[in-house]
């Protein structure tokens, strides 16, 4: 709520507040978190470890695997890959910008416009997530087909011929492109962007736009000054939850993508199964995650919505 | 997909369409999906060498190690094989074979779809088979190349032809002597795998494909051409067009295999490399011809007659999926039994007339005849010898080759 108005003049700090004696339940909050750590424990920090220590062996499936702190792994993993990673980047991005696009007006409709449809739309977002993610990114070979209605009508309007030029598509077709792979991903990851929008919308008080309006500002500015600026913390989760999965998935990319799209999802992929090499495939994960955590650090700084982290 | 049935193909044909769409070999399936994010880090790693030990040598050994085999007192065998390789009855419950083969010798079945994926699958059975222990499985049914790789490192055991006499007898001479398995000393074929060129008719328009070179060289064909993320089919494919035998080839003629793709790959000649997915690529006409595993073909054309197959004549691979009695495996001898069963005719009839691969066993044709005149003649289910001379295997590989060549051919596929 700083966003709105001043902030007020930084008071002395409170006197400490006499805290009545606790007896009971000192250890309550442990044992509510036990489970959560059990599981981030097992699923998170071992494998972590098993990753870290796999990502410094040498050797081969014939001999084993020792840990020789080869570091060496990692900078030649990154200089013979880094254009799939700019790649993952750059489509998994593209995809967030086309998710905020889209989600930003569905998710102010179900908040403020929807009425009693609002459940109905809701409904609707969530429905895809019924079938497997597998066969709804099938179905965009469907939709996408190259004698398909979509393409054919991309191509009479000559829209082709721009994101051709533009290097997006390849001649006359969509399907194996990077436009295919950066659809797909957006679909795919849609909903995870209109859902937390929707909820930093909602709760957004209507007195604060009638408030807006008595003050004589106009739709665009209140929703310029008022509604964005309060639905940051949506915004930013949004972008997170879409970009980071995305970023290291590669489904999409190996359904919808052709030999020139390949992220670096896939590439981690085959170097743990095809290739067997699996220093490489884990030293490339741990970069990926790196990477990962120095942009969203950067992005959340920069945002400056403390009450997300 | 999984509810893809179109009603007017018969219970076998939609078994295979399905088999196709979702599952088989290099598909990326659902559950290879699960498996390889949230699981991955742990499955396909291996669980015992979480302290950061590294991860233990294969223990190698010579024939195999047997496990203490329990087959005379327990009447079971624990058979793990690919999604919808089977027959199955009309109610889809039932498996005749596998019903014939427990009545008649009173060894129970325990029949598991688990493979999907040859790599997945070695993901799985790795850490199990390295630290020697026993995987629960008496038979496996792994490719080539996979079959090559466990019996290389010793994780398969040495199978007693005394208890194989109709396997020994029937086994079809294109399949009896690979490089990496002479004599089939550890593995018996369960169905062999032709790769041909598929093309959809009504997209060629008149434009005639008859060889690879026709797929990489023919401008009209541009983005409309597809070939396999299998390397040996695809790779084996190309030797072959490039008058190379792909049972003998050199690092150079590799090389220059994947330097041909390539330049098909950057003019945009090749569309994409797929898994079992271009069923639906090539059936929608998004490729005009690719490559193709016959098994396939002959469920596609029986659903779309569009679709149609060539052998170049500079001839085809083949390959198999091969039976294996892992280490330690409890219950050999029921598994050599059922390895044997395989190799009659009758049974083998009823197999090849239900999934359409290549049948490994010799004297079917008449038994096949019986249950599906069409099938009996088709040359891609009971190849002819013409056919057969056609026919060429990859050679196998050492394991420094395997790394080498996997690695340059996912650079090729843009991985």
């Amino acid at each position: 709520m700083s966003t709105l108005t001043e902030a007020p003049p930084p008071l002395a700090p409170a006197a400490p507040e006499k805290k009545p004696p606790r007896k009971r339940g000192r250890f309550t909050p442990y044992w509510l978190l036990l489970p959560g750590i059990l599981w981030l424990v097992v699923f998170f920090a071992l494998p972590m470890i098993y990753q870290a220590s796999t990502s410094v062996q040498t050797g081969s499936l014939e001999e084993g695997y020792k840990v020789t702190w080869h570091f060496a792994t990692y900078w030649d993993a990154l200089s013979e890959y880094w254009p799939q990673f700019l790649r993952s980047v750059a489509y998994a991005a593209s995809a967030t910008v086309l998710c905020l696009l889209l989600g930003y007006p569905l998710a102010y409709l179900i908040a403020f416009r929807a009425g009693r449809w609002r459940n109905l739309i809701m409904i609707l977002v969530i429905a895809p997530f019924f079938t497997s993610f597998l066969i709804r990114t099938l179905a965009w070979k469907t939709i996408l087909a190259d004698g398909g209605p979509v393409v054919g009508a991309l191509n009479t309007l000559h829209v082709l011929d721009v994101t051709s030029w533009l290097g997006w598509t390849a001649g006359d077709r969509v399907l194996a492109t990077p436009l295919a792979v950066v659809c797909g991903l957006t679909y795919n990851f849609l909903p995870f962007m209109i859902l937390p929008l929707y909820t930093s919308l909602e709760r957004i008080d209507g007195r604060l736009h009638e408030a807006a309006g008595d003050l004589y500002a106009k739709p665009v500015t209140t929703f310029r000054k008022v509604t964005f600026p309060l639905s940051m913390p949506g915004v930013v989760s949004g972008t997170l939850l879409t970009f980071i999965p995305a970023t290291g998935d590669y489904v999409n990319a190996s359904l919808l993508g052709s030999a020139d799209t390949g992220m670096i999802g896939n590439v981690i992929q085959s170097q743990f199964l095809r290739v067997l090499d699996y220093p490489t495939a884990a030293a490339l994960s741990f970069i990926l995650m790196a990477a990962i955590l120095a942009m969203v650090t950067v992005y959340i700084r920069k945002s400056g919505t403390e009450d997300l982290v | 997909m999984e509810q893809y049935e179109p009603d007017r193909l018969s219970p076998a044909q939609v078994a295979a369409m399905r088999r196709s769409f979702t599952n088989g070999r290099a598909a990326l399936t659902r559950r290879s999906l699960l498996r390889a994010s949230a699981g991955g880090a742990l499955a396909a790693g291996g669980l015992g060498a979480l302290s950061g030990c590294g991860i233990p040598a294969a223990g190698k050994t010579e024939g195999g190690t047997s496990g203490e085999d329990h087959s005379a007192e327990e009447k079971e065998v624990n058979f793990s094989n690919w999604t919808e390789y089977m027959d199955v009855d009309e109610s889809g419950k039932r498996r005749p074979t596998l019903e014939a083969f427990a009545k008649r010798t009173g060894i129970k079945v325990k029949y598991t779809e688990d493979i999907n994926d040859n790599s997945e699958f070695f993901g799985k059975i790795q850490p199990q088979l390295a630290a020697g222990q026993d995987t629960g499985r008496d038979i496996i049914v792994l490719t080539d190349w996979l079959a090559a790789r466990l019996i290389r490192l010793g994780w398969v055991q040495k199978l007693d032809p005394a208890n194989l006499p109709h396997a020994f007898a029937n086994l079809s001479q294109q399949f009896r002597s690979p490089d990496w398995d002479p004599g089939r000393a550890y593995s018996y074929p369960w169905q062999g795998i032709s790769t041909v060129i598929a093309y959809n008719k009504k997209a060629l328009d008149g434009i005639e494909v008859k060889s690879v070179s026709d797929l990489l060289d023919n401008p009209k064909l541009k983005g409309r051409v597809g070939f396999l993320t299998e390397m040996r089919d695809t790779i084996g494919m190309t030797l072959l067009d490039m008058g190379k035998d792909p049972g003998r080839f050199s690092d150079d003629d590799y090389d220059a295999a994947i330097a041909r793709l390539q330049k098909g790959v950057d003019r945009g000649q090749i569309r994409r490399f797929t898994g079992n997915d271009y069923t639906s690529d090539i059936t929608k006409g998004d490729f005009a011809a690719c490559l193709a595993w016959a098994g396939d073909v002959v469920q596609l054309k029986a659903d779309n007659p569009d679709v149609d197959f060539v052998i170049p004549d500079s001839g085809y691979i083949t390959s198999s999926d091969n039976m294996l009695v892992p280490n330690k495996a409890r219950h050999k001898k029921n598994a050599e039994r059922l390895i044997d069963y395989y190799y009659e005719p009758r049974p083998a009839a009823e197999l090849a007339a239900y999934i359409n691969f290549v049948c490994p066993v010799d004297g079917v044709k008449d038994e096949l005849a019986k249950i599906d005149e069409e099938a009996a003649d088709n040359p891609l289910i009971i190849p002819d010898k013409a056919m057969q001379a056609q026919s060429h295997a990859f050679r196998s590989l050492s394991s420094k080759e395997e790394t080498a060549y996997e690695e340059k051919f996912a650079k090729l596929t843009g991985a």
